[in-house]
């Protein structure tokens, strides 16, 4: 059944339907022994259901409607099996035992209300081979050992503790554990550390790499990031639209792309644009700047933020420590930090969503929290926010042309007829259709949505932009479109921009200059080229490392 | 997700209207169909009740009782007093819509805006939510027996007690909702573009928790006919001989099995009401639900 010996996993003309609409079509590709195999694809590329297929768990309506999935046999123990068409029960043996899963979000993926060893433990008695009662100080031990191999520091203390104890990261350790409990030939890692920071992601990658290499297990690798995919594996396979696009190795995908969409997403992917040093959106030296315009149009000056620690009476945390950076008019400030380093607390001071405890940030001169009446209305109008999650921040229940009109209803603008207008006029500044004016959000996809909260923050011609990582929900493809259309609205309308972000390939894409946070605390402030190129701060070198496909910049 | 299937364009720059969307998706439900029917016909029955009635709700015909349904002249037969069943059905119908309808406008109209209050406010929460957990733990009956003794038994009554008893529930459902909806995104939007609070209640949250609100609506009414029928057996709501299904659920119940029929039919009736109000809810909240994209 095997074509060769060698393979651990041979995919052959897979279709996968969902009721009756095929979503991946006829697929095929094989994984050798020991080797490192990523897919890479978008959202809705099919990725997620060739591993569904495999593991057959697919959700929902999904069938496998045509072709097979051989499993090689194991060198110590199973069968060959063609697991498209395999029995339950048979699938379940292989499950866990033969083929690991790493699944994507180390938040939901662990029980809160059950204690990480016990969880582990559990992988471990589901997956025993020996027959009779569990040893349970065997067991245990057997926990313990997994965990501080998954790299959990003081195991055996930590075994006792609840997922909420623990951090992302060490939460996807311990999924890690899980997965190896079994001691599986083939694991399959999807997308494992995209909910994680990225010096986190590397620490955890470089941990789960040498973990696989020392057991010789194969690695499937499911990402969204090419520049991770290049780093990580011995070969890439391409998807789009439930197909395999390209197959090479990550210096065949990277450098010589034979295919048009292979060659749009090595373009896009920021990491690797980045590490390449090309495709900059932004004029790193903005033209000639206007003499008027050279004034900071925000200015930070010594800001501090603590947080009262809940149930600690007296004690709190210094969120935001002593910021200070100013931001040219017409250009575009990048402030780069992990989760925790307080970049989103500065922005929601800025917006006067929050009270700094000490010292000012000021648009203009003026400061939202200090302003109040009509002062602080014309205020509010030079500044404007664009957040994150284009899914949560545009209300479901309204209409595209009601959602753009609410921030001129709000301020009272204009009659109706005018507003409708202008509504038109924003559609076809942030290139979309006039004909969405009457749908709502979920009809629009993910950079449909962000194009219309774009067109919302810009209805009332502010003149600062607050947008809080507003591309990393996105695509990479679409992030690009993204990025590209906030370079082009800077042009034509003279725009700054506060880019908050925890990417610092996208700052090398957008940014003029850059501030560096951790913890709170500036760790260095300066140009983009400045910063990426003569990083003087440890951290930064740290970060600028943790990109994804640095290897490829020479 | 195609183009094609927008509204024409109406607005003057080319914007469409949004006009129809609600009733379009109204008519796109089966169910929903179905249950707007059953409630017409409900409505109707109980609006026409004088013209549809063979006889006078409350006239007796000594000599026929007890007779079957499908007799000479007595269509769903008679009662223990010879009482018409069908005349009775018919106003019964009319008084329980009554109170159904008035109880459950009772608990939206109050229970909304203290929910919305309570979920935007802390310094309101407080108060409110306490006053929700005293209203719970008072037995609905003792203030259905104190108004009684107030003002005497009636309708009106009955139904201002069975709302009362459901403010609570209906005060703690939005009370979540908004709990849930002012985290969200959209509403920090709105606060960076200084919305006021009430703009931010009325236009994001209000909207937001309307499907939550008729289902709730929908819980409530069956549970007021129910409660109305309660009501008048303990003679605290509507005073016999007028007719209500509760009171003719109760009164059958003496001579269930020498004439069955006469339970039978205020049961499928109560039934009928319960059914329309459900499934018409139910087709509401889908076409107010705007992240439901199983329509069209």
């Amino acid at each position: 059944m095997l074509q060769d010996a060698e393979n651990i996993l041979e995919v052959t003309d897979l279709e996968v339907g969902f009721g009756g609409t095929p979503v991946l079509h006829r697929i095929s590709f094989s994984m050798r022994r020991g080797e490192r195999v990523a897919i890479v694809g978008q959202s809705g590329s099919g990725k997620s259901t060739a591993i569904g297929a495999i593991l057959r768990l697919l959700p929902g309506s999904g069938r496998i409607t045509q072709g097979s999935i051989v499993l090689g046999g194991g060198t110590t123990r199973g069968e060959v099996e063609d697991l498209a068409t395999a029995s339950e029960p048979v699938m379940r043996a292989i499950r866990g035992e033969r083929i690991g899963l790493v699944p994507q979000d180390p938040m939901s993926n662990l029980n809160p209300a059950m204690r990480i060893g016990a969880q582990v433990a559990d992988a471990l008695v589901a997956n025993r081979t020996t027959e009779g009662k569990p040893d349970r100080a065997q067991i245990r031990s057997q926990a313990v050992a997994l965990l501080a191999e998954a790299g959990i520091p003081d195991a055996e203390r930590r075994y006792g503790q609840y997922p909420h104890e623990f951090s992302g990261g060490m939460r996807q350790r311990v999924l890690i554990a899980i997965a190896l409990a079994g001691k599986p030939e083939l694991l399959i890692a999807d997308e494992p550390t995209s909910a994680l920071d990225v010096t986190v992601q590397r620490q955890i990658l470089n941990h789960l790499q040498s973990l696989v290499d020392a057991r010789g297990t194969s690695l499937l690798f499911v990402t969204h990031d090419l520049g991770l995919a290049a780093d990580r594996t011995d070969r890439i396979i391409v998807m789009s639209e439930g197909r395999i696009v390209e197959v090479g190795t990550p210096r065949e995908i990277l450098l010589d792309p034979q295919q048009e969409y292979t060659r749009q997403l090595v373009a896009a992917a920021p990491s690797v644009a980045a590490a390449l040093g090309a495709g900059t959106l932004a004029d790193p030296t903005p033209g000639v700047p206007a003499p008027a315009a050279a004034r900071s149009i925000l200015v930070v000056e010594n800001l501090v933020k603590e947080f009262a620690l809940r149930g600690q009476r007296g004690s709190s945390i210094r969120a935001v420590d002593n910021v200070s950076f100013e931001v040219e008019r017409g250009t575009t400030m990048a402030v780069v930090g992990e989760s925790g380093s307080g970049k989103t607390t500065v922005a929601r001071i800025i917006l006067g969503l929050e009270t700094a405890s000490s010292g000012r940030a000021l648009i203009d001169g003026e400061s939202l929290t200090t302003t109040r009446g009509a002062q602080r209305r014309a205020l509010r109008r030079k500044v404007q926010p664009v957040f994150q999650d284009p899914y949560g921040s545009l209300d479901p229940t309204y209409s595209i042309e009601r959602l753009i009109d609410e921030p001129l209803r709000i301020f009272g603008v204009g009659s109706r007829s005018s507003r409708q207008d202008r509504v038109a006029e924003l559609l076809d500044q942030v290139a979309l259709p006039r004909t969405v004016a009457q749908r709502r959000p979920n009809e629009l996809s993910g950079g449909q949505r962000q194009r219309v909260a774009i067109a919302r923050a810009l209805a009332l011609e502010p003149e600062l932009l607050i947008c809080d990582e507003a591309v990393s929900a996105l695509d990479v493809l679409v992030q690009d479109q993204i990025l590209t259309l906030l370079a082009d609205l800077q042009d034509r309308l003279g725009l700054t921009y506060l880019f908050i972000t925890h990417d610092l390939s996208v700052v090398r894409q957008i940014a003029h200059s850059v501030v560096v946070m951790r913890s709170g605390i500036v760790e260095e402030n300066g140009t983009v080229d400045e910063v990426f190129n003569h990083p003087t701060a440890d951290y930064t070198r740290e970060l600028l490392g943790a990109i994804p496909g640095a290897a490829f910049a020479a | 997700m195609a183009v094609e299937t927008l509204t024409p364009a109406e607005g003057g720059a080319g914007l469409g209207s949004g006009r129809g969307r609600i009733l379009s998706s109204l008519r796109h439900n089966p169910l929903g169909i179905a249950g707007g029917i059953m409630l017409l016909v409900v409505v109707l029955a109980a609006l026409l009740a004088p013209i549809l009635a063979p006889y006078p709700p409350t006239e007796v015909h000594f000599d026929t009782p007890f007779q079957r349904p499908l007799t000479e002249g007595f269509p769903l037969g008679t009662d223990d007093l010879g009482r018409d069943v069908l005349s009775r059905l018919l106003f019964g119908i009319q008084t329980s819509l009554q109170v159904g309808v008035l109880s459950v406008l009772l608990a939206v109209v109050i229970g909304t805006p203290l929910g919305l209050l309570a979920g935007y406010s802390r310094g309101f929460d407080a108060v409110i939510s306490r006053l929700t957990d005293v209203t719970l733990a008072f037995p609905f009956l003792i203030i259905a027996v104190g108004l009684a003794a107030i003002s005497g038994p009636s309708l009106g009554n009955a139904a201002i007690a069975l709302g009362i008893a459901q403010i609570p529930t209906m005060i703690r459902v939005v009370r979540g909702e908004t709990l849930r909806i002012k985290e969200s995104d959209f509403v920090l939007g709105a606060r960076t573009m200084d919305a006021s609070p009430a703009w931010i209640m009325l236009r994001h949250v209000l909207p937001n928790a309307t499907s939550a609100i008729i289902v709730q609506a929908t819980v409530i009414m069956p549970v007021a006919v129910i409660g109305e029928a309660l009501l008048s057996f303990l003679g605290l709501g509507i005073q016999p001989p007028t007719p209500s299904l509760g009171i003719m659920l109760s009164d059958a119940q003496q001579y269930i099995f020498r004439a069955p029929s006469a339970a039978i039919f205020p049961g499928l009736a109560i039934a009928a009401i319960c059914l329309a109000f459900n499934l018409f809810g139910d087709a509401l909240r889908d076409a107010f639900d705007p992240t439901d994209t199983t329509r069209k």
